[in-house]
């Protein structure tokens, strides 16, 4: 086996998720540059994870913009909600006036016929 | 979860927007830290971190609280991040090749001469700034975040197999720029049989 090859696999079963071939294990056991490479993904490997622990310093401004951000949904929710209230209050408004309009007419049709007959 | 986070999260989910806002302060510097390791600048964070929360304001009913706030914060974060490098890369034409070379062949920064934490953290940090967009938020998902390659490829919007090879590439690239010297030396050498 050749290290160029061993080379090319040492990201993948670097971190352990990968099984290396048996035959690679060999290799690097008994290869000295291809165990120097796998220790410098090692400890490309802890770098990373160590990263991790690290938080930034948020810009300026940014905690004030996600809230402004969210508040402006909040209220453009809330709004919507409103208008959407009010339509229904409306339509149902509308349904009952139409609703009372067609009662009355029957109503004065029916006094209408009743005049005609008693004449 | 820390259970203040989970009461928070839950008076969220009933609604309660003050109880998010407080998530938001409780996590925002964290998602932060992402934003910027995957965009490479402030500016771009700020505006992928406050689409990030946004995105989780409007789909906290569908945090179903079987991973943490901030692993789903990650993957909000990641999802947005690349939706925001894809709309930068078409405006400012960035380049985005893969062979690009990228390794720093000054010796003094060999790391085997410098065993100064800090410094090894600011080249890292450098070196993972170096890298394609594309290749970078992979190799910070998995490597620093520990998100699994499925979710990765879920929120990047690839396949996991295209995963693997970006994170494989990514690794071969900053071991390359980090240890310069070796790589070059290796480079240099001719294949030899054990």
């Amino acid at each position: 086996m050749q290290c160029e090859h061993v080379h090319e696999l040492l990201p993948e079963v670097v971190d352990g998720n990968h099984q290396a071939d048996p035959d690679v294990v060999d290799h690097v056991q008994g290869c000295l540059r291809c165990q120097a490479e796998l220790v410098q993904y090692r400890r490309l490997l802890r770098a990373l994870h160590n990263l991790r622990t690290e938080v930034l310093e948020p810009a300026p401004g940014t905690l004030s913009g996600i809230l402004a951000h969210i508040e402006a949904v909040g209220e453009r929710g809330a709004i919507r909600s409103l208008l959407s209230g009010r339509r229904a209050a409306y339509v149902g408004g509308l349904a009952v006036a139409t609703a009372a309009a067609g009662a009355g007419a029957i109503v004065l049709l029916g006094r209408g016929k009743r005049r005609v007959r008693a004449a | 979860m820390p259970t203040d986070l989970a009461v928070l999260v839950a008076a969220a989910v009933d609604g309660d927007r003050s109880a998010f806002e407080e998530l938001v302060k409780a996590t925002y510097a964290d998602a932060y830290t992402l934003a910027f390791r995957l965009t490479g600048n402030e500016e771009d964070a700020r505006d992928v971190v406050q689409d990030a929360y946004l995105r989780a304001y409007k789909g906290l009913k569908k945090f179903r609280g079987d991973a943490s706030f901030s692993t789903w914060m990650y993957r909000i974060t990641a999802n947005c991040a690349s939706s925001y490098l894809v709309k930068r890369s078409r405006n400012r034409h960035e380049n985005l090749d893969d062979e690009t070379h990228l390794a720093d062949e000054r010796p003094e920064i060999d790391p085997e001469l410098r065993a100064d934490a800090a410094s090894e953290r600011r080249r890292l940090a450098d070196a993972l700034e170096s890298l394609p967009p594309d290749m970078r938020a992979v190799v910070v998902l998995r490597d620093v975040y520990d998100l699994p390659h499925e979710a990765i490829a879920a929120e990047l919007g690839i396949t996991e197999g295209a995963a693997k090879v970006r994170l494989h590439r990514a690794r071969k690239r900053l071991r390359e720029r980090l240890f310069p010297l070796r790589a070059e030396r290796d480079g240099e050498e001719s294949a030899h049989a054990v």
